[in-house]
């Protein structure tokens, strides 16, 4: 059942992804040359609902369909980890036009292309894999 | 209605649809919103590497396979069902700018002279392609997240480290569209 929950869930965000433009590589270029409002508009309004969704789950002290109370994990901390991982991140989005969630949508979409940037993510995760313990973190 | 699903949404309606994915993963599922560690769960299951990284029982994560399906899925029901404009709404002067870079054709979500397979082996599409698609990969598990981990969920939680990340994100990002771009779209 969770794993129906699951695709059900991933196809709503699937489905948004597609209705917001933000899958397209256009909509990239556009956001970092400052050219709309869109791209910001929606990233900024998902962190904003997140935000506020979030504290209302803790105020309640909200429990999940499994009944355990929700208190998601916080993400590691790791100065140069995050910031130069970043950096090669947003290489890699400005030139693929997109990032792992669009990766997929577009697929869906009818862009069987990118099913190679997808084969290529993979790899990008085993060479960080193999080399992980010699980068800086 | 109709007519309002079957159209592209505007910021206000995608952006917190988008962030209601948050509580909706917590609630029903009790997972935070992340969608880069499916590509570390594909490579534990193809028992591509025999790196550490993967050593770890992917299956209990599967959640995520199914989400990353979902999200396939869900796009290609929208293209199917609910098609959008051919045209993606972006900026007159983004159009401008690109066709001063030589893009042509503004059909679709991508520019087809450079994401179909009929250009596999040219410059551009080998960049844009399979470069870019590799440091995303190799980012996101750097960083620690992607767009959804980071700066969503991250950033909703209040994170620093999704902070650092997301001026990282941005920082190559900008570096790329203005000084690497360019250089790509004359290739065409």
């Amino acid at each position: 059942m969770r794993h129906l929950y699951a695709l059900l869930l991933g196809a709503l965000f699937g489905g948004i992804l597609v209705k917001a433009e933000v899958l397209s590589w256009f909509r990239i270029q556009e956001m970092f040359w400052f050219q709309s409002f869109h791209m910001y508009g929606v990233i900024g309004s998902a962190i904003a609902v997140g935000a506020i969704s979030l504290q209302i789950l803790k105020r309640l002290e909200a429990k999940s369909f499994s009944g355990k109370l929700i208190d998601p994990a916080s993400k590691k901390f790791n100065k140069k980890g995050n910031l130069i991982g970043g950096i090669i991140f947003g290489c890699g989005w400005a030139l693929t036009g997109a990032c792992p969630g669009p990766l997929y949508a577009l697929v869906g979409s009818g862009y069987g292309i990118m099913l190679v940037s997808i084969f290529s993510a993979m790899l990008g995760v085993v060479a960080y894999g193999v080399l992980k313990d010699k980068l800086p973190h | 209605m109709i007519e309002f699903i079957s159209q592209s949404w505007p910021w206000y309606v995608a952006g917190p649809a988008i962030g209601l994915m948050v509580p909706l993963l917590l609630l029903v599922l009790n997972k935070s919103f992340g969608v880069s560690s499916s590509l570390r769960h594909f490579c534990a299951m193809c028992s591509i590497s025999k790196a550490d990284y993967f050593k770890y029982r992917w299956k209990k994560e599967s959640w995520n396979l199914l989400f990353v399906f979902g999200i396939f899925l869900g796009a290609l029901c929208v293209a199917e069902y609910l098609p959008t404009n051919e045209l993606v709404g972006i900026s007159d002067a983004t159009v401008t700018k690109l066709i001063s870079l030589g893009i042509t054709d503004f059909t679709g979500l991508m520019p087809s002279q450079i994401f179909s397979f009929d250009h596999i082996t040219t410059t551009a599409t080998l960049i844009s392609v399979i470069l870019g698609g590799f440091l995303v990969g190799f980012g996101a598990h750097y960083a620690g997240g992607c767009t959804s981990g980071h700066a969503i969920m991250g950033l909703s939680m209040l994170n620093l480290g999704s902070l650092v990340a997301v001026v990282g994100f941005f920082v190559g990002g900008l570096a790329v569209s203005w000084f690497v771009l360019p250089f790509i779209l004359a290739s065409l």
